[in-house]
């Protein structure tokens, strides 16, 4: 393999990476962005979503359909389960203390993650779960670089994920609602917009979307436990920071940085230490650019 | 915090606590003291935490990191060059705290979920490289035979710390009281009021004269001492440490007691800490759903309390 060979491998392999990283970080930015609140149950939501497709998959196996159907069906399957769990989560959980300090919100967060880990556990068993392959193991040769049928379909997948996004926030009336409640809740509620309402909409917008993101871990991976939903969820929450939190473009930026640096990591430095590196450019990176890279100013406030 | 008998002096109600404290292994069995000298040293570590995040109003999500480097510093100085335990403590509190400078200074130029992120991925680089440095720390088997502490007793000879946590429990109170005290008068002093004033308002008070940075920097200076403290004493207490004790859950967990107790509030960490540090043993009964109950009972004590157990409303930074 040249050099040349061996960069654009590396490079297809972290773009597959960093496109589920990108879902579940727009999950984080979207409800950071309406709420201020960094929701670190969203790790565990993505695993619900996970999960929730690897149950459909088995319930229709008996039905024998074609795979690109059943793929379908169990996206659909996980992003209904994940919605509804974004949707009582807010419900139940942060919007009774939506106006109580934030830091508080975010020990909401981790009691809220602790409990749907668990659940997890309690209902599928803490073994790693064998997530069945659907795509058939079909790979192209293109000049000496592997492409899987596979990473095609997460990387259009996501990307129609995301040019939905992004035309749902800027060209529909409800996107528009979501922008402007981002800019100030008290002022969207005195124009008449149903403020909670679209609160929730977000909440199940992002975690229909990390499903998404589960579905196309479960594939890539091949296996799922519960436990997964911490260290992706950290790396989606990571990306969705470096790319200016609160910023929808930014999160898709951050989770492909992401996931080129760390397929770049593994592929030149050692697989040991792939995630120190990520870590650490992205810490460095921080540094150079304070407020990640297509954010706006913050305060210092905790 | 009025008692329920009226006013009683600062000084008699934490004699009453000490005393009441001191007594539980008497009463207590050998497992309970072992959780509850956890639940101690979980406290030391919400009262470090409570100096950066409650005073001074600085997110950090990579704690455990501090109590970390304080273990393996102790760990490798005792396992390679035999050093004591007690002669140990000082360079543990010195490599954290150092820690803390070295992340703090380039990390204070970014600001509120910006500098969380780079804390938290200070705490992950600190956790893998420890996994990963093998030759030194062991890798992820963990460092194994760090020493207990001795100490000589009149008419008892040397004695050793041993494996019982009887010991530990006492160490862990000392450590815990001494933390408790310095952190109290830290909070009454010029520097604990410069520390409140960044967190109120940071522009005001650099224009009345708050060196700012530096104040920043001792923040989690102190921060950092504090846990390699607790971690100096929890390698000596475990004698073999892990990577995987260290991780992230352990720094959220940590910030959750500072949090749930009330923020900023020292009496506020201890009482998160005994609390988050004991429930998971208290649930024990109910086997498998314990921490789905302990999850569960987080969000539900937030909904209750939203501004933690002994918190005072509208306190911003909580």
């Amino acid at each position: 393999m040249t050099p040349v060979q061996l960069f654009l491998q590396q490079l297809a392999n972290g773009l597959t990476l960093g496109a589920i990283y990108a879902l579940i970080a727009l999950g984080y930015t979207m409800v950071y962005g309406v709420v201020q609140l960094i929701n670190f149950a969203h790790g565990e939501v993505f695993v619900v979503g996970a999960y929730a497709a690897l149950t459909v998959v088995l319930l229709l196996a008996p039905a024998a359909l074609p795979w690109g159907l059943l793929l379908l069906l169990a996206m659909t399957g996980a992003m209904l389960a994940c919605a509804a769990v974004g949707f009582a989560a807010e419900r139940v959980a942060y919007r009774p203390i939506r106006s109580a300090p934030r830091l508080n919100a975010l020990i909401t967060a981790i009691g809220l993650s602790l409990f749907l880990q668990n659940a997890l556990m309690l209902c599928y068993g803490a073994t790693d779960r064998r997530f069945p392959s659907l795509v058939p193991p079909v790979r192209w040769d293109a000049g000496g670089v592997t492409i899987t049928l596979m990473q095609v379909i997460v990387w259009t997948s996501s990307a129609v994920m995301m040019l939905g996004l992004q035309a749902l926030v800027t060209r529909t009336k409800l996107g528009m609602a979501m922008r402007a409640t981002a800019q100030h809740v008290r002022a969207c509620a005195l124009l008449g917009i149903p403020v909670n309402r679209i609160i929730a909409v977000t909440f199940m917008i992002g975690s229909a979307l990390a499903a998404t993101g589960g579905v196309l871990f479960g594939l890539h991976y091949g296996t799922i436990n519960f436990h997964d939903g911490y260290m992706t969820g950290l790396k989606a929450f990571t990306a969705a920071v470096v790319g200016g939190i609160g910023n929808i473009p930014g999160a898709m930026l951050g989770g492909l940085v992401l996931g080129l640096l760390e397929g770049l990591a593994a592929g030149y430095g050692s697989a040991q230490w792939k995630n120190v590196i990520a870590f650490a450019v992205l810490v460095a990176l921080l540094l150079f650019k304070p407020t990640g890279l297509l954010g706006e100013r913050v305060s210092d406030r905790a | 915090m009025a008692s329920p008998r009226g006013k009683m002096p600062e000084w008699a109600r934490v004699l009453v606590v000490a005393l009441a404290a001191a007594g539980l292994p008497a009463v207590a069995n050998a497992y309970q003291v072992d959780v509850l000298t956890n639940a101690l040293l979980y406290a030391i570590l919400a009262l470090g935490l409570n100096l950066i995040v409650g005073l001074t109003g600085l997110l950090h999500l990579g704690y455990a990191a501090f109590f970390a480097i304080g273990a393996y510093t102790y760990g490798l100085l005792n396992v390679r060059l035999d050093v004591p335990f007690w002669l140990g403590c000082a360079p543990a509190m010195a490599m954290a705290g150092a820690a803390g400078v070295l992340l703090g200074a380039p990390a204070l130029r970014v600001r509120g979920d910006y500098l969380a992120i780079v804390t938290l991925g200070f705490g992950e680089i600190v956790r893998i490289s420890f996994t990963n440095l093998e030759r030194w720390t062991g890798g992820p088997n963990g460092l194994l035979g760090i020493a207990h502490p001795i100490v000589w007793l009149p008419g008892r000879g040397v004695v050793d710390f041993g494996v019982s946590s009887v010991p530990y429990y006492y160490l862990s109170l000392a450590a815990l009281g001494l933390t408790a005290a310095v952190c109290v008068r830290l909070c009454r002093s010029r520097v604990g009021r410069a520390w409140m004033a960044i967190r109120e308002e940071e522009l005001a008070a650099s224009c009345a004269g708050v060196p700012v940075l530096q104040m920043k920097l001792l923040a989690q200076a102190c921060g950092g001492a504090i846990a390699g403290l607790a971690g100096a004493i929890f390698a000596a207490k475990q004698g073999t440490i892990t990577p995987d004790s260290f991780d992230f859950i352990l720094s959220v967990m940590v910030l959750a007691m500072a949090v749930l107790g009330g923020l900023g509030r020292v009496q506020g960490a201890i009482i998160g800490a005994m609390i988050l540090g004991t429930l998971p043993e208290l649930l024990r009964g109910f086997d498998q759903y314990r921490m789905l109950l302990f999850g569960m009972s987080m969000v539900v004590i937030m909904r209750l309390r939203p501004q933690g157990l002994l918190g005072r409303t509208g306190n911003r930074a909580a």
